[in-house]
């Protein structure tokens, strides 16, 4: 196959990963995208092989490592929990890193094989690109570790804090870019490049570990648009159309979730970045008194009652329902609602969950059909028309706080308008503050009664209470 | 002028471009070993930018209700580094080259199968009324 044949099989191969994206704009198209996506894949392997160049026995050796890692990656597909998505995703984006440090590591080796010059006589922007790609994926490789740690519940949720935590990153920061430009300047010393390598693994983990569990969406984001660059650095240097076109993609994309997170939080990247968020389990300051306050609580039996005289209920999942796996049982009593006559909707907000979109997956895996959920901006003004609102493992995304409080670590942050419900129920284990260490003034009012317990024991009975 | 004098005149003036055309095979020799090999950089980059841009709009038109589908979907294509991992391996190189190139193989096929795989198993749930 001769070269410009190859170099239009990666172009066709690109257009069908953007064409994998842009399916993604409507579920009724998505599936479609993914097998474009598929194809191109096929198309891009294809190419390489058909490229010659390649000995029958390492060409065998290459099937061999695809059907060793692909049959891996299918078993994990099919047996991964939907719950456990958002560390699965960490997981894969951490082996896109380290593969990025292994082909930098070859090419620095074979650049014969890339055209890139002959060893110690590496081309200098081969070389500059090699070593961006290096760092970026030995970064994103730890980095996903952690999250995916921490998802995983491997290591504690508790932002990981100490003195001078901040200066100590710049300074390998700093220090990578110096050694880029002696690996450079020393036409490709491979003890420079080793020490480049060790350095950013390092920076991955102290990156990571002062960010706290429930701000992982945004960390999950961000590694995903750090694996998008590290394979266009790597397309650079092996000056491959595919995957650069394919890494400027993924790199935007997990940008864009991450700049949807942080708003979705009212945060800057910067504010999630540099982590402390909620490590404290106390009141945050200048909370709302509650001293002395009294709530109202209620059983399964009363929501029941309640709901089943209401005309419309919104349901609020949050991580909570995940956790609890709770997302079945709350189909149930969706089903049974609706059969007597009362209207249900979902309302989804932006950061519920451990990673975006999550809560989306969990009900559609429940057979909620889609065109019940719906995202905030969508919703938000419907809550004033709703006789009940049915919460169930959120808190911080339905705090008035967020709105009236200046002075409260949420405020600002875009919430659900529960509060303009006829009846708000609530569903949590006990009074304990939210992610934000914010305690929630909604609890107090008189049109809210809350449920305590767990998330699916105590929809369960509601679904049994509304049986009879 | 004699034909003695235009022949020489002509010899001198063939020589001279001889040298000329030498000279010019030098430079272009030099030119040769300092282009890239491939395509020059400002061209790649162009592409870079653009793909960018194109991200940029696709992904802001993927719905919310998909982002975690979006994600996984990103994932699986970012492995199309398979390609790089499959020349280290392929080509004729060090031990080590393939070596890197066969582990780098390998997981990236874990993440190119899984990350389709999860991708179509979470859009076959999503379904209507």
């Amino acid at each position: 196959m001769n070269q410009s044949l190859t170099s239009f099989a990666y172009l066709v191969a690109a257009v069908l990963f953007i064409l994998a994206l842009r399916g993604l704009s409507h579920p009724t198209t998505a599936r479609q995208g993914n097998r474009f996506g598929i194809i191109g894949m096929v198309i891009a392997i294809g190419a390489t092989y058909l490229h010659g160049g390649m000995t029958i026995g390492w060409a065998l050796v290459i099937v061999l490592g695809i059907a060793i890692g692909g049959s891996i990656g299918l078993v994990v597909a099919q047996k991964i929990k939907m719950t456990a998505l958002p560390q699965l995703v960490a997981a894969f984006h951490s082996l896109v890193g380290l593969a990025a440090v292994f082909v930098a590591a070859s090419a620095l080796n074979a650049p014969q094989s890339f055209g890139i010059g002959t060893p110690h006589h590496i081309h200098v922007e081969s070389l500059i690109e090699m070593s961006l790609g290096l760092a970026i994926g030995a970064i994103t490789f730890t980095g996903s570790l952690i999250a995916f740690a921490k998802l995983q519940a491997l290591l504690k949720g508790t932002p990981v804090t100490f003195n001078g935590q901040h200066q100590l990153n710049a300074a390998i920061g700093v220090l990578i870019v110096v050694l880029i430009i002696a690996f450079v300047a020393s036409g490709g010393s491979f003890l420079l490049f080793s020490a480049i390598a060790a350095l950013a693994l390092a920076l991955g983990v102290l990156l990571i570990i002062p960010i706290g569990g429930a701000d992982m969406p945004v960390v999950v984001s961000m590694l995903n648009s750090y694996s998008g660059w590290a394979a266009s650095g790597i397309g650079f240097t092996i000056g491959n159309l595919a995957l650069i076109v394919t890494g400027a993609l993924v790199g935007s994309s997990g940008a864009i979730l991450s700049y949807i997170m942080c708003k979705g939080m009212n945060r800057s990247i910067i504010n999630v970045i540099a982590g402390g968020f909620g490590n404290s389990g106390d009141a945050g300051p200048a909370g709302v008194s509650t001293e002395g306050k009294a709530v109202k609580i209620g059983s399964a039996d009363d929501a029941a009652f309640i709901m089943k005289n209401a005309s419309k209920v919104i349901v609020v999942p949050g991580y909570g329902m995940a956790v609890a796996q709770a997302q079945h049982a709350l189909r149930e009593m969706g089903d049974i609602l609706k059969a007597d006559g009362v209207e249900v909707k979902y309302a989804i907000h932006p950061v519920a969950g451990r990673m975006p979109g999550h809560m989306n997956v969990l009900l559609a895996e429940a057979s909620v059909p889609y065109d019940e959920v719906f995202e905030l901006e969508q919703i938000n003004n419907e809550f004033a028309t709703a006789d009940v609102v049915y919460v169930i493992g959120a808190n911080d995304v339905t705090n008035p706080a967020a709105k009236t409080n200046p002075a409260s670590p949420i405020f600002g942050m875009p919430i659900l308008e529960v509060d303009k419900a006829k009846t708000v129920l609530f569903v949590k284990r006990s009074m304990a503050s939210g992610y934000a260490g914010v305690e929630n003034e909604l609890f107090f009012r008189d049109n809210t009664m809350m449920l305590f317990g767990d998330a699916k024991k105590m929809t369960e009975e509601i679904v049994m209470a509304l049986g009879h | 002028m004699t034909p003695a004098d235009l022949a020489a005149q002509a010899a001198d003036l063939a020589h001279q471009a001889s040298i000329l055309a030498q000279n010019a095979a030098g430079v272009a020799a030099v030119a040769a070993q300092n282009a890239p090999p491939a395509a020059p950089f400002v061209y790649l980059f162009s592409i870079f930018v653009l793909a960018i841009f194109v991200g940029y709009y696709v992904v802001w038109s993927v719905t919310p209700a998909l982002h975690s589908p979006l994600m996984a979907v990103t994932n699986a294509i970012s492995s199309v580094i398979i390609v790089g991992a499959m020349l280290a391996t392929g080509l004729q190189g060090s031990i080590v080259a393939h070596l890197f190139g066969f582990f780098a193989v390998v997981l990236v096929s874990i993440n190119i199968f899984g990350g389709f795989a999860v991708t179509n198993r979470m859009l076959a749930m999503f379904k209507k009324k």
